[in-house]
């Protein structure tokens, strides 16, 4: 196969003990230190190797959203290198980078800036040692194809000047220049993540396959209810358990939760639990199975998702809530016998993440000796590793420049790992036993104690006037909050559509207090948002007698920012181009067989305007397959097209399966899902054909790790509604009887 | 503890374990290959996917004892220097997105290919079933798989 063997180092690598297996693997899964000894120094982002390997450091985590790949890219494009020269390596955690975080789908909008500084830096300086080199003006000389070239022909490899472009002064980022767009020779285009071989031989490294000396394996067993603290348990029994070191009680600890990010501070991330200490990660979870333990359930949830359910419905029936947007007018027109109005009420469960690698951390405390301080050592993939620093501070009193932290790549984070109990319970049982300590957490401890992405109820009335069009809004949001406040994703956000360009629109919210743990879900609060909301637009399309596409468009009016100069606000006129296109190549309006339909939804969030149509194929026995969906989706100009394109239809398979198929219930406080046999993912078979199809307009490029997720699920139900007309108020599908396959 | 041999990736290994330890984590904590990933521990996600006679098998709920027979993993699946051609479509395709699975569902469509090199979409759509992806790199694998399929007969 074609690859570039500039790129690749040649490693002996051992498989199955003893066989040497000529394998080439990037240098940047071997050892990052020898072969960099000698390549010079552009700045904290970009080496050169006098051979014209060109290094470039990733600092932000890499968990699938592709961000390893699309930011070199930026910095490789800016300085004119070619992208067959480029090696990409993991940074460590360091402060020269900045804050090295992933969440939001904001890595690509908050790091292009910075990428295309160093790229054109490190070009500046090149130009520079060349100017020097050839002794010629600079202003002939221009960098495209790892090389320096003069207006007269000649030119100087970037690998010939690696040593003197080292040296040249590093320009003022003022008044550097930057590429046309239209010059662009890497942006723009195709290219496969960098991790891929690696990834394909098996090589690559997560987490939880980190191995340190000495180390030992351990698992933790939390109180199945949020609040629970372990009283007593059968020790004795678990430490003569084959291959078990020790086992002992975890207390509860809120200094834990107060270290954790801004967005997620106050969260009981140390809960009451039991922690095994063996010799592999078998002989804990073996032990783990046989554990038996007297919880204190005294303060301990009682949550439970029929509870919940009948609460909401007394709610929606009786009280008002708290109003967020608009005022009592809209009741006037609701009532307005000249209007038709309807009202309904959806419901949506609480789901979990499941990211395929369950959660786990290395941790290796170490007693300061002879007066020195203490120190902790982290190996762990988290979306913000730097924030263990602040863990070890508040819970061990380690300051930060004693810890250091190893970035591993993430299997999954979908922003799970933005939270680190799992950290801080592999700091605790370090911290106690001296040692080294692999905590890994089984798949069950995975779902039982995750940051669910929250449930909630939405009561929806709306009014369309006698000529067919949307006159009233009414969105009565019926979520979940702990200590007064709305729990993470739980309420509306204030550009929600189509409060965000109607008049007569009013949102009011009432809130649960509950005990379960949720946390930042892929596209939070809009994952749901958009199912109820782009569902009710429909419903009040078909009460209008209208095509839901013309109604759709008709919301948004002239072409215009429905916040001036905020990229994070609608814009109508991109809103309605992605619901044409996307439309228009699903073949919108074109009669389908019977029992097949489509359906359309738009949605705004993360700075992305996304349309997508769904077409499906309904039985008689609500039996239904998502046959095809096309997505038209507008991020500014794309970076990596086909990291980009994974993204979009990654989001829509995720989508679907989730809304499809997924639910945790809680009953008593205890999660009822156990593993992968009661709470599914979607199969190969019931994988719908995706096209896609970007819009490059000129706002700022911006993130796809999410936006294209929220649309998904109303499509869908908008479509199974147009095949059979049955309208589907509950996700997710399997509770209305739909099975996808 | 006992002893026991077997054959991974062509060698003949001697480990030390308790008969019900899952050859998965004798292949992850013992011999330290980490390649085969641990999903859910009870072969609903075929994160673990390994060969066994060239069968594809969940190798978290298949213990040590049990093991009759020559064991590949993901890092014994190249020819030497030669990638296997799956390897190379996935490469190629641009498929994994977080990656943590691609191993089991590189596992699962090779022992396919072995035994059928001209798979139908719904052949593929079966001998993948039991693997998840949570990233939703579907689309992805059914095209890498099938165009394996094409350079496996080319070969």
């Amino acid at each position: 196969m074609n690859m570039n063997r500039r790129n690749l180092l040649k490693v002996s690598a051992i498989a199955g003990g003893g066989m040497m297996l000529q394998m080439t693997i990037p240098l940047a899964q071997a050892d990052a230190n020898g072969p960099l000894v000698r390549s010079k120094e552009l700045n904290v982002y970009v080496q050169l190797d006098s051979d014209g390997q060109i290094t470039i450091f990733s600092a932000t985590p890499e968990m699938g959203q592709g961000i390893k790949t699309s930011l070199p890219m930026i910095i490789a494009e800016e300085m004119g290198a070619r992208w067959e020269d480029v090696q990409v390596i993991d940074a460590p955690l360091d402060s020269k980078y900045g804050m090295q975080g992933a969440g939001g789908s904001t890595s690509i909008p908050r790091n292009f800036q910075e990428m295309r500084k160093m790229g054109a830096s490190a070009r500046e300086m090149l130009i520079g040692a060349a100017a020097l080199l050839m002794e010629v003006e600079r202003e002939d000389l221009q960098a495209r194809d790892s090389q320096v070239v003069h207006k007269s022909g000649e030119s100087r490899s970037f690998g010939q000047l690696a040593t003197l472009a080292a040296e040249q002064p590093v320009p003022d980022p003022e008044f550097l220049s930057y590429k046309d767009p239209r010059a662009y020779s890497i942006i723009g285009t195709s290219i496969g993540s960098v991790d891929n071989l690696v990834i394909a031989a098996g090589q690559s490294k997560f987490g939880i396959d980190v191995d340190v000396p000495d180390m030992k394996y351990a698992t933790y067993t939390r109180c199945p209810r949020v609040g629970g603290v372990a009283k007593r348990f059968n020790k004795a029994e678990i430490i003569g358990m084959p291959g078990i070191a020790d086992a002992f009680i975890v207390e509860p600890d809120d200094r834990a939760g107060e270290a954790q990010m801004p967005f997620l501070k106050g969260l009981a991330v140390l809960r009451g639990g039991v922690a095994i200490v063996g010799d592999d990660t078998w002989a804990v979870m073996d032990a783990k199975s046989n554990l038996k333990v007297d919880w204190d359930y005294s303060s301990a949830s009682q949550d439970s998702w029929a509870s919940m359910i009948e609460e909401a419905k007394r709610i929606a029936a009786s009280e008002k809530g708290e109003t967020k947007a608009g005022d009592d007018s809209v009741e006037q027109i609701l009532t307005d016998t000249a209007n038709r109005s309807i009202e309904s009420y959806y419901e949506f469960p609480y789901v979990a993440h499941i990211c395929m690698e369950p959660m786990n951390c290395t941790a290796h405390f170490k007693k300061g000796e002879n007066g020195g301080a203490d120190s902790f050592e982290i190996w762990m993939g988290s979306q913000f590793p730097g924030q263990v620093k602040e863990i070890a501070m508040n819970v061990f009193g380690v300051t930060p420049d004693n810890v250091t932290v190893h970035p591993q790549r993430l299997g999954g984070g979908f922003g799970r790992r933005a939270i680190h109990d799992f950290a801080v319970e592999a700091m605790v049982i370090s911290h106690k036993t001296g040692l080294p300590i692999k905590l890994t957490w089984t798949r069950t401890d995975d779902i039982h104690n995750d940051f669910f992405r929250v449930g909630g109820f939405e009561n929806m009335q709306g009014a369309v006037d006698s000529n067919g069009k949307l006159a009233a809004w009414d969105q009565h949001y019926i979520g979940f909050s702990k200590g007064g406040r709305p729990v993470i994703g739980s309420g509306l956000r204030g550009n929600e559509l189509p409060f965000a360009v109607l008049e007569n629109a009013r949102v009011r919210q009432s809130l649960m207090p509950i005990d379960t743990m949720c946390g930042a879900w892929r596209a939070p609060s809009s994952n749901t948002n958009a199912f109820v909301e782009q569902s009710f637009i429909h419903e009040l399309a078909e009460l209008a007698g209208r095509d839901h596409l013309e109604f759709l468009l008709e919301l948004f009016g002239d072409p215009r920012w429905v916040d001036e100069g905020n990229v994070n606000a609608i814009n109508t006129g991109r809103a309605s181009d992605v619901i044409k296109l996307a439309a228009k190549q699903a073949g919108w309006g074109t009669p389908l067989p019977a029992g097949k339909g489509l359906g359309l939804s738009f949605y705004f969030c993360h700075a992305a305007h996304v349309a997508e149509v769904a077409e499906v194929t309904v039985n008689d026995d609500k039996t239904f397959s998502v046959d095809r969906v096309t997505v038209a989706v507008d991020v500014g100009p794309i970076i990596n097209r086909s990291g980009a394109l994974n993204q979009v239809q990654g989001s829509v398979i995720d989508g679907l399966s989730t809304m499809a198929l997924q639910q945790i219930t809680i009953e008593d406080g205890v999660i009822q899902e156990d593993n992968f046999n009661e709470y599914t993912v979607m199969r190969l078979a019931q994988t719908p054909e995706v096209n896609v199809h970007f819009i490059e307009s000129d706002n700022p490029s911006t993130g796809l790790g999410e936006p294209a997720l929220p649309p998904l699920a109303p499509a869908v139900t908008n479509a199974i509604y147009a095949a059979n007309g049955e309208r589907i108020r509950v996700m997710p599908l399997t509770k209305a009887g739909y099975k996808l396959v | 503890m006992s002893t026991y041999k077997i054959v991974i990736n062509g060698e003949v290994q001697e480990v030390e374990a308790r008969p019900d330890m899952p050859l998965l984590w004798v292949l992850r904590d013992k011999l330290k290959l980490t390649g085969t990933k641990y999903g859910c521990g009870i072969a609903q996600c075929g994160a673990c996917t390994v060969h066994v006679n060239g069968q594809a098998m969940r190798s978290c709920v298949l213990p040590i004892s049990a093991v009759s027979g020559d064991v590949t993993t993901i890092e014994g699946l190249a020819d030497g220097g030669n990638l296997h051609p799956l390897q190379e479509a996935w490469i190629e395709h641009d498929v994994p997105q977080c990656g943590y699975c691609q191993a089991g569902q590189i596992m699962s469509a090779a022992a396919l290919l072995a035994v059928n090199d001209k798979p139908t979409e719904a052949e593929i759509d079966q001998a993948l079933a039991g693997n998840y992806c949570r990233c939703g790199t579907n689309i992805r694998i059914r095209k890498a798989v099938a165009a394996a399929a094409l350079s496996y007969n080319a070969a």
